[in-house]
Formats: C-alpha cells, structure tokens, sequence
C-alpha cells in the first residue's frame, strides 16, 4: 500500500466516478419511463440526506463533550415523521398541483406569487447555508488532513498546495454543477441525484457501523466491557442528562428546531417534496425514516466513550471517527471511514446547493433580470443556457462562500455548532409555511414583517455570536452589549437567560417572526391574488377539483413561444403533444388558448422557473391579467375598430331603413294609382255609357217609328249627332290624358308669346261666345310675353277654361273677362265669369278627374267631360306653371294659370 | 391515509413528545443516580425503538388501507 493518503483520494475519485455513472444511469432509466426510484425505500434513503458530516462526525464530538445531548437533532425529525402523513402529504398535494419548485417557490406562490417573498426566502436559505456547507468542507478537510499528518509531514500536502478545503469546494462545485444543472428539466425531478444520494446514504450508514462495529467489538469486547471500562474511566457521569449541559427549555427547544430543519432546510425541502414521485411513498417514510437515524446513531456514544477512553480529549472528538481506525493501524478501515464522510458531505453538498441555486435563478436572478428592460431578454429565443448558467453560478456562489465561512468563521467552531446556525435560519420559514397552509388570513405583508425581522434576529442572536466567538468580533460585545448596552446583549437579549445560545435564538426569532405574521396579517389587506391562492393552500383537497379560471386570452402559438424560451424546443413540443391528444386534435398556433392551456403552461414553466417568474412570463402572453401601456393601448385600438365598425353597422341600418320606407311609400303609391286606375276605368266606362245609351235609344226610336215627322227626326238626329261629338271628345279626352300620365304625351315645346296664344284662342272661341251672347271683355297687352310650352296645349288650356266659363254664366246676361299679367318670375292668365262660381271646398276637387259641378244653381245637364280641367292642370304643371280658381270682382268664378316667364320669343318665321 | 389513522399519529408524537422530554428524562437520571446505571442513553434509545415500533406496526397493519 502507498501513502494513505494518495489511496483514499483515488478511492474517493473512483467512488465519485461511480456516483456519477449511478446518476446518469438513473436520469436514463428516469426518461426511458422505468424509474428505479419510484419505491419508499429509495425515497426514506434520500431523506437521509439530512445526515451529514454533522451526524457523521459531529455527534461523536458532541457525545464526547455532552452525553445524550447530541439526540434532539435526531428526536426532533423522528417526532415529526410521525405526523408526515397529515403535514407532508398536504405540502405534496399544493407542490404538485401548482408546480413548485423550491421552498422560496413554495411561499412566494402561498403569498399572491410574490417577488419579493421568493427573494426574501432565498436569501435566508442561501445566507442559512453557507455555514452548513462550510461544514461539510471542514469535515473533509480535516478528514483530509488527518491521512496526510499520518503519512508524515510534507508530501502529498506539499503537492496539493495547503489549501485542502479550497480544493475540496472546487471539486464539489464541479461535482453538484455535473449533478444538478445538466439541463432544464420540465418535470424538475432530478431522479438521478435522487438516486446517487440513496446510495450515499447506504454508503455513510455501512461505513460508520463498521466504524462502531470496530471500536464496540475490536477495540472493546462489546457493550457491556466499553460500558465498564467507561466507569472505570469516570465517564459514566457523561451520559446522564446534567452532562448534556442542556436545560429543560434547551431539550424541548432543540427537538422542535431539529423536526422544522428537517422540513425546511433546503435540501429537506427538495428531496421530500420536489423530488417525491408519489405522495404514498410518505406513509412508509414516516417510520423508515426514523429507523434510519435510530440506527445511524446507534454506535455515536460507542465510539466517543471508545475514543475518550483511549486517550481521545473531547476536542479532538469530531475526528474520532476516522482517528481511532487510523490510530489503530486500520488503513482500509480508515479508508472506509474517510469514504463514509465523503459521502455523507458530498450527498448534502449536492442536494443543497442544487437546491439553493434553483431558488437563486428562480426566485432572486430571473425575475430580475427579466424585469430589466434594457438587457431585453423577454424577447430573447431561447433562455434556457442563461437559467443554466445562473444555476450553475449559484452553486459556484454557495460553495465559495462555505468556503470563506470556514476560514473565518468555521475554523473556531464546532461542527455542530456551525449545524445548528443554519438550523435557526431556516426556521424562520417555518411560520409563514406552517401558517401559511393552515390559516387564510396570513398575507404577504405579514409574512415578509415576520420573516425579514425573524432574520435580522437570527444575524444578531446567532451568527453575530459566532463572529465573536472567531475573533472577527470583540469579545465584549457578548458580555456588555453593543454600546454597553446591556439589554441588546445578543445571547441574552432584553436580559433573557438561562438558555443556550442556539435556543434563545430560536425563542426570540421564532416569536418575533410568528408574532408579526399574525400582526400584521390582521392589520392588513391581502391583495385578491394572495386571497386566492390562499383558498388554494389551505383547501388544496378542494380545491384541486373545481378548474382556475384565467381571465384574459392568449393565443395558443405564444404560449409555446413562451414554453420553447423557457424549457427549450423538445420539451415544449413533447407538452403541447400531450395536450393535442388529451383533446383529440392537434393544437392550431392561431386558436385561442383556453384557461386550461394558460394554466397547464405556467404550471410547466413555474416547475422549471418557479411561480413568480412564471407568472410574470405568462402574464405578459395572456392579455387581461396585467394590463402594461401596450396592451391597453392595443384594447383601446380595437375598441375603436369595434366602434367604427358599430357606426358604419348603424349607418348601413339607417340607409336600409330609409329605402325600406322609400319602398314602403312608392307601394302605397302604387297601391293607390291602381285602385284610380280602377276608379278611372270605372268612371270612363259609365262615362262612355250615358251617351251611348242615350244615341243607342233615339236611333232605335227612328228605327221602330219610320213615320215620325221630320221635325221630331231632326230632333233626334241633332241629339244623337251632339251626342256623339261628346263622346268623341270624351275619348279624345281620355286618350290625351292617359298619354299625360303614362308620359307617352309628344309634345311640342319651344318658344311662344303667351299673349299671342291667348288671342288664338279667343278666336277660336268667338263663335261660342257669340252664340250665347257673353259680354267679352279682353285684356291682354300687346307687350310679348315670353314662355316655353306646346303652343297647342296651352291653346287648348285657355279653350277650355273659356269653355268651362261659357257653360256657367248666366243667359242672358252672360260676362266673360279674359286677363293677361305678369307677376314676377311667371305671367298669369285668369278667365273670369259672372256664373255661381265654385265653394271653397270644391276649389281643389274640381281638377280631379270626372269631377262635375253639381248645384242648384246649375239645373243644366253638364256638357263637359268631366275631364278638362284635370287635363289643363297637367298641362300646365308640365310646364312649371299652376292652376287654381280664384275669386273675381265678376261675383262668378276665376280660373287662373300661370307660366314661367321665357327667355327668348318665338322667331318670327315660326310665328 | 384514513383521518382516524391521521388521530392515532398525532396521538403518537404527543406521547413520544412527552416521553422523550424533560418530566420523564428528569425521573430517569434521578433513578439512575441511586442506580448506578447509565440508563438515560438506554432509556432514550428504548423510548425511540418503540415509538418507531409502533408507528410501523399503525402503519403497516393490513386491513385499513
């Protein structure tokens, strides 16, 4: 055999080595679907990871010094394992449902997704385990240091530089980096680590019985001889309760702080909930899982009361585990003991700070970064490197300042001492999550009051105290208080003693942080996000049956833009897979993503980024939720789209509604010109009939009496001749009239002297006139009077005005008076009588059509046709005039036209 | 795990709470003294032992799951 120590460092390597491959095999049966974790064995041996270089060094040194005082570190997670069931299996439900990924992740999503609650939590956990991971580097390095001292000075530590808790933190950050951010894992759980722990687990449990095995048996010859001996010796005071230099209040309070840690640290957290593949595994756990440490400790007071008795002083006890095999020329036992060490620090190691910088790029970095506008990363394609790199950062971070905790801090402590400091720090989570599962009412303000102030409390009970203890601090800040201010002495604050330090931190944080939780969740209100959520914690078993709802929408494509950025092509394309064949069809990049899809993709995101972040990152998508400038400026457009839209609608409505009312008139119209029509029909046809009749009856007369004398045939034929001319004209009439109002009217328009047409027509009337001795009277100037019309039509208006006046007057005695005017813009023609003239309400009714005069003053048969001065009246109109009857100074009636006034006379040729 | 199973959990840890703390370790030293015996550390590991005992043997029975 060469030097010892070159051996245990190969053995080391190749034990690593072998971890790795177990890992890596682990991840690969993990994604082939047969996981070999998947079992309450593995699952309690991953727990175990809460033994550490603590348990595997420092119990000994503490049974060494205390007795039974090193038990509640492990009494502690015993009592709480019981009641794993109820608690754990509650925490589980929440953590899967809602995707969590850490313990920050966990209270930031309790309290309303809160930023700052995951920040807060995170740099408790990272500040808490620093000194732990310090720890762990002390073992090793002491462990280190005992092969090389006994090698003999100089060689291999020459070679390696005398730095070995240097080198021992690089090679564990390498070694958690290769473990823990190899990539992103959609589902987060790391079932190769998980793996690789267990087997430390094993590892540490086997080396350190053989351990005790050896000093029980070999040393000693069993249990009963070492317990002799120690009488012997005088150490048989050690074991009685008053060595544990423990007090009553110490016992209780370190046995509850142990069961929290248990929970809360960190890697607790991780391996029992974020690495639990299923719920169930938890009830076999609760009993396994103390077996493990009853068993685990078994051989610690063997080994110190083996260690004092052969001479060991109980400072050196922390080593007695590795000396007493080294002492006693155990090389390979040595080895063993040495590889027991390094698993149970490497397995904490790895676990804690995978752990601690998951939380880091979730919960502290990430929100961060993505917030800032500037580095733009919220447009960036893919992030999954960045994530990666933080994460490995992280643990780079955690690992170096474990290290600088040991060299100024560490190297003046016990391991144990060191232990309980992160104890304490984590604890101060312990209300917000205890609370925060059990009672709505504790909000995001309570919890962050509680927390940051349990904090600052434990800085100054606790690792202001350990400071001193360095000599980083002066020692008078302990005996007098800061200032001379003797009731801020930090071990004994407000005058509180009678407690060891590690206590009377954990009573003064605890009550403050628990104390300001309820506070200031009382005082205050919770935002309608932490009042949700907080339904969701504490009724998770509710809960988890009735869907969220989201309000909002997002397209479907921009989730998985949103998924590939985060957790990379292949996992977002193996999600959107599975959720196309839940629903049967494959999901379109335009369709709109319904609230399942939203929730289904911050759940994945949030296991990968944690629940603020993911949050954030959805919210951005899925407009509704948390409206920026942008996106309302984008509602505020649409709206104005949907408005305009609604206008134009209005408009269109508007327009049909005015044609609809077009038609809805024109029909009446229609309706109406076709019940005249039949009215015309009606009217020309007893019209036509009464002079029909009337020739019909007098020809057959003549007929059937041949020998009336030739006065009374003359009658006849003179009344059958007149009545014939009226029929005539009534056709006539007729024909003029339907061609007016069916527009087929040829007429003549060109220039005319209205003057001139009225003389003509007077002419042709003369005879008349002269039959019926009418007074004539005729005022028409000789100045011209300019019109445009058919000079026939409008001849044919003034006859039959004239006409129409000749029949009423009175015989004998009969005035007529002819006048032609021009009023305005038109010249006017009025034809008065001195007949009965027409009654008022008969002045409008007198151009319709067959409309006749009827009256007592007119006892005369009517000669007209009825039809004239409807005829007039078209004529007229039809070129811009009016017609209407008017009174006259006669006493009679006067009918009155006018007609625009012409631009230009008729050309004398044509007249 | 069914409530009444839940019950006797709890019930469990409050008896071992007990058990293991100060009352009952303060009873221990004061016979051990006039013993001799280093019964503290035995008692401990007993009160353990048997407290695991039980929770597996709550847990494991058949015929409640």
């Amino acid at each position: 055999m060469g030097s010892l120590a070159s051996s245990a460092i190969l053995v080391s390597l190749v034990y690593l080595g072998l971890l790795f491959a177990l890992a890596s095999w682990g991840d690969r049966r993990a994604e082939a679907g047969r996981s070999v974790i998947a079992n309450p064995y593995v699952y309690t041996l991953s727990l175990a990871v809460y033994c550490t270089a603590w348990t595997y060094f420092g119990s000994v040194g503490v049974a060494a010094a205390q007795g039974v005082g090193f038990l509640p570190v492990y009494l502690g997670p015993t009592l709480l394992a019981l009641v794993f069931g109820g608690l754990v299996r509650k925490i589980l439900l929440i953590a899967k449902a809602y995707g969590i990924t850490s313990i920050a992740d966990f209270a930031s999503a309790r309290y309303g997704k809160s930023g700052t609650i995951a920040g807060l939590v995170t740099v408790v956990a990272l500040v808490g385990s620093i000194p732990y991971i310090s720890l762990q580097l002390k073992a090793v390095a002491v462990g280190i240091e005992l092969l090389l001292a006994q090698d003999g000075p100089g060689t291999v530590e020459r070679a390696m530089g005398a730095d070995s808790a240097l080198i021992v933190a690089l090679l564990l950050a390498a070694f958690s980096i290769l473990f823990g951010t190899r990539h992103i894992d959609a589902t987060e759980h790391h079932q190769g680590m998980v793996l690789a722990i267990a087997f430390e687990s094993i590892v540490k449990l086997v080396c350190f019985l053989a351990v005790g095995v050896f000093v029980t048996w070999t040393l000693f010859d069993g249990p009963v001889d070492l317990l002799a001996r120690a009488a012997e010796a005088g150490l048989a005071e050690r074991l009685g309760f008053a060595a544990s230099s423990l007090t009553a209040a110490d016992w209780f309070v370190l046995t509850i702080l142990s069961g929290l840690a248990a929970l809360l640290l960190p890697r607790q957290f991780q391996v029992v909930v974020i690495e639990n593949l299923e719920p169930a595994h938890v009830k076999r756990a609760s009993w396994l899982f103390p077996l493990y440490l009853l068993v685990i400790n078994l051989f610690v007071l063997p080994i110190a009361l083996g260690g004092l008795i052969l001479g060991g002083t109980p400072r050196e006890a922390d080593s007695f585990v590795l000396a007493l095999p080294l002492v006693h020329g155990q090389g390979w036992l040595a080895i063993l003991a040495f590889l027991g060490g390094l698993s149970a620090a490497t397995a904490m190691v790895i676990v804690e700070t995978v752990a601690v910088s998951t939380m880091i790029s979730n919960d502290l970095v990430m929100p961060i970064l993505l917030r800032m506008r500037a580095l733009g990363l919220a447009h960036k394609p893919d992030l999954t490197g960045l994530i990666l790199g933080v994460r490995r950062a992280g643990i780079l971070l955690a690992l170096l300042g474990g290290y600088l905790f040991f060299h100024g801090v560490g190297e003046a402590m016990g391991l144990v001492s060191i232990g309980y400091i992160a104890f304490a720090g984590v604890a101060q989570f312990a209300p917000l999550l205890v609370l925060g599962i059990a009672w709505k009412g504790a909000n995001r303000n309570g919890a962050v009051a509680g927390l940051s102030v349990g904090f600052l409390v434990w800085l100054y009970t606790l690792v202001v105290p350990s400071f001193v203890t360095a000599g980083v601090l002066p020692a008078s800040l302990l005996t007098e208080g800061p200032w001379g201010w003797d009731l801020l002495r930090p071990t004994a604050l407000l005058g509180l003693t009678g407690l060891n330090p590690v206590s009377h931190c954990v009573v003064w944080s605890l009550a403050v942080n628990t104390g300001l939780l309820t506070l200031v969740s009382l005082l205050t209100r919770p935002s309608d996000l932490e009042r949700l959520q907080a339904i969701l914690f504490v009724d998770v078993e509710e809960s988890r049956r009735t869907p969220r709802l989201w309000r909002g929408e997002a397209r479907v494509g921009a989730l998985e833009e949103l998924l590939v950025r985060f957790l990379g092509r292949p996992a977002a394309e193996a999600i959107w897979r599975a959720e196309g064949a839940r629903r049967g069809r494959p999901l379109e990049p335009e369709e709109a993503a319904d609230a399942r899809l939203v929730e289904r993709a911050e759940r994945q995101l949030a296991r990968a980024i944690g629940a603020a972040t993911a949050r954030a990152v959805v919210a951005s998508t899925v407009r509704g939720e948390t409206v920026g400038p942008d996106a309302l400026m984008e509602i505020l457009d649409e709206t104005q789209k949907v408005l305009e839209y609604s206008r134009r609608l209005e408009q269109k409505s508007n327009e049909l509604e005015a044609a609809t009312a077009e038609l809805k008139r024109a029909n009446e119209r229609l309706t109406e010109l076709d019940r005249l029509k039949d009215d015309f029909l009606a009217t020309v046809s007893h019209e036509l009939r009464t002079p029909l009749t009337s020739i019909r009856s007098f020809s057959e007369i003549l007929l059937d009496n041949p020998d009336l004398d030739a006065e009374e045939r003359a009658h006849f034929l003179r009344i059958i001749t007149s009545e014939s001319e009226r029929l005539t004209r009534l056709i006539n009439d007729v024909l003029d009239l339907s061609k007016i109002e069916s527009g087929r009217m040829d007429w003549k328009v060109g220039p005319a002297d209205l003057g001139e047409l009225v003389r003509t027509a007077v002419r042709a009337a003369e005879g008349l006139i002269a039959e019926k001795s009418i007074a004539l009277e005729i005022v028409v100037p000789n100045d011209p009077a300019p019109v445009v019309c058919d000079r026939d039509r409008v001849i044919q208006v003034v006859l039959n005005l004239l006409s129409n006046a000749s029949k009423f007057v009175p015989q004998p005695g009969g005035r007529v008076r002819v006048e032609l005017v021009r009023r305005g813009p038109a010249f006017e023609v009025r034809i008065e009588d001195n007949g009965p003239g027409v009654p008022p309400a008969q002045r409008e009714t007198v151009f319709e059509k067959f409309h006749q005069l009827t009256g007592d003053l007119n006892t005369q048969k009517p000669t007209g046709t009825g039809l004239g001065l409807t005829i007039s009246r078209q004529i007229v109109e039809r070129f811009g005039g009016r017609i209407w009857v008017d009174d006259t100074a006669l006493g009679g009636a006067a009918l009155c036209f006018t007609l625009p006034v012409g631009s230009e006379l008729p050309a004398r040729a044509a007249a | 795990m069914p409530e009444r199973r839940l019950g006797q959990l709890l019930g469990l840890m409050m008896v071992a709470a007990v058990l293991l703390n100060f009352p009952m370790l303060a009873l221990i030293e004061r016979w051990a003294e006039r013993q001799g015996l280093p019964l503290v550390p035995i008692y401990l590991f007993t009160v353990w032992a048997a407290v695991i005992a039980v929770a597996a043997w709550l847990i494991e029975r058949r015929g409640e799951d």
